[in-house]
């Protein structure tokens, strides 16, 4: 269940934010999640309620924009979407690939008040 | 970890002991009433007076989740590089023989090279217990509820260590496939160990482990003739997910394919920022 590490880093996040920008909560927290993270949403929104109790996250509405996967064929340079880590090129089958999006694990905006 | 804020209270927190160490409980936890005095806490977000003037404020930061996690791993690797320490970092499923290889392992090249050991497990001192009883310097972190270690206990673990230069260390982490992958250490290299009553397609139902490993060590192949498991059935699925993984067919019971890892152990090795030649005691 790293999904509660990766929350208290989101809190984390939004309580240093927060309080550099001398605001007293937040009101929306968008979060950039790509499909070959490592991260399980469902496990993510389970725990996000405890997680946020009590921090200036407590209010907030989350938007989480899930970003897909991507890759490109090191044999021969073909760009294909990719669910999992194991796909294999579409068009050589190769397994040799460089993973252009899809690994994404950010706070990408906060809305302060 | 604590249910209400997720922060580590002293009865299920990390803890790093040595063996034979007790753990003292600390006088001043942050749970005792919220008495205490620090200034960044994230408890103290609603003690502040509401003077603000509702306006919304949009803050574009951009910001990796991991940050704090890579950017202590960063001040670890620097500090091995520095050293010119060779750490590896151990993962696997519970119970794939970590443990056993890293005894073998030590009990065969400890008068060769200088091991330090640190030991990742929610509860116990007795794999600590284990790597001491062969004179190896090792210290247990006690993650609680923790499913992985962090860079910051490696970090707070290479200081009660005392790593000599030119060393190996090794840090095996908490059993699990699936939480410690996301977790840099600051290692040089990441080794994935499974073991061949697991089954074949463990590296594709675990990818995200394998796909972020160097090494993987294939254990108990002396078990081969009693599981209906082919090695190079796991070595494809694993290839699948990691072209790059460099494989070691090994039993740490019987010894058997052991030579092979310790002569890459041994180097000469040059892993990015890492060891460029141990030094191998005489």
């Amino acid at each position: 269940m790293h999904e509660l590490s990766i929350a208290l880093g989101i809190v984390k996040i939004a309580e240093d934010e927060t309080s550099k920008a001398k605001a007293n909560s937040v009101t929306k927290i968008e979060l950039e999640i790509g499909v070959l993270s490592g991260i399980e949403l469902d496990s993510l929104n389970f725990i996000w309620e405890s997680a946020i109790k009590d921090t200036v996250l407590e209010f907030a509405e989350k938007e989480i924009i899930v970003i897909k996967g991507k890759g490109k064929c090191v044999d021969c340079d073909t760009e294909f979407e990719m669910e999992n880590l194991y796909d294999p090129c579409p068009y050589c089958q190769s397994y040799f690939k460089s993973i252009l999006q899809g690994k994404e694990l950010r706070v990408k905006a906060l809305e302060v008040i | 970890m604590c249910g209400t804020c997720g922060c580590g209270t002293e009865n299920n927190g990390p803890v790093i002991l040595k063996p034979g160490e007790e753990h003292h409980s600390h006088g001043n936890h942050h749970h005792d009433g919220h008495s205490h005095s620090h200034d960044d806490h994230h408890h103290d977000g609603h003690s502040h007076s509401h003077e603000h003037d509702h306006q919304h404020k949009v803050l574009e930061i951009e910001r990796d989740i991991l940050q704090n996690n890579q950017l202590l791993a960063a001040r670890n690797r620097g500090y091995f590089e520095a050293k010119n320490i060779f750490a590896l970092n151990l993962v696997s499923s519970p119970g794939s023989g970590k443990t056993a290889l890293l005894e073998r392992t030590l009990a065969d090249l400890k008068n060769e090279i200088s091991f330090y050991v640190i030991e990742g497990d929610q509860q116990t001192l007795n794999d600590a217990n284990r790597i001491a009883a062969h004179d190896v310097p090792v210290v247990q972190i006690n993650t609680g509820k923790g499913c992985h270690l962090e860079s910051d206990m490696v970090f707070d673990a290479v200081k009660k260590l005392k790593i000599e230069d030119n060393s190996i260390l090794m840090i095996e982490n908490v059993g699990n496939l699936v939480c410690p992958s996301m977790f840099d250490l600051g290692e040089n290299k990441r080794v994935v160990i499974i073991s061949t009553t697991e089954g074949e397609d463990k590296p594709i139902k675990y990818p995200d482990m394998f796909h972020t490993s160097d090494v993987c060590i294939i254990n108990k192949i002396d078990l081969l003739p009693y599981v209906n498991v082919n090695v190079d059935n796991i070595k494809k699925y694993a290839l699948q997910v990691n072209p790059k993984l460099l494989f070691f067919e090994v039993s740490a019971t019987t010894g058997q394919g052991m030579e092979a890892w310790y002569q890459w152990l041994k180097g000469p090795l040059t892993p990015e920022g890492g060891s460029k030649i141990l030094d191998i005691k005489s």
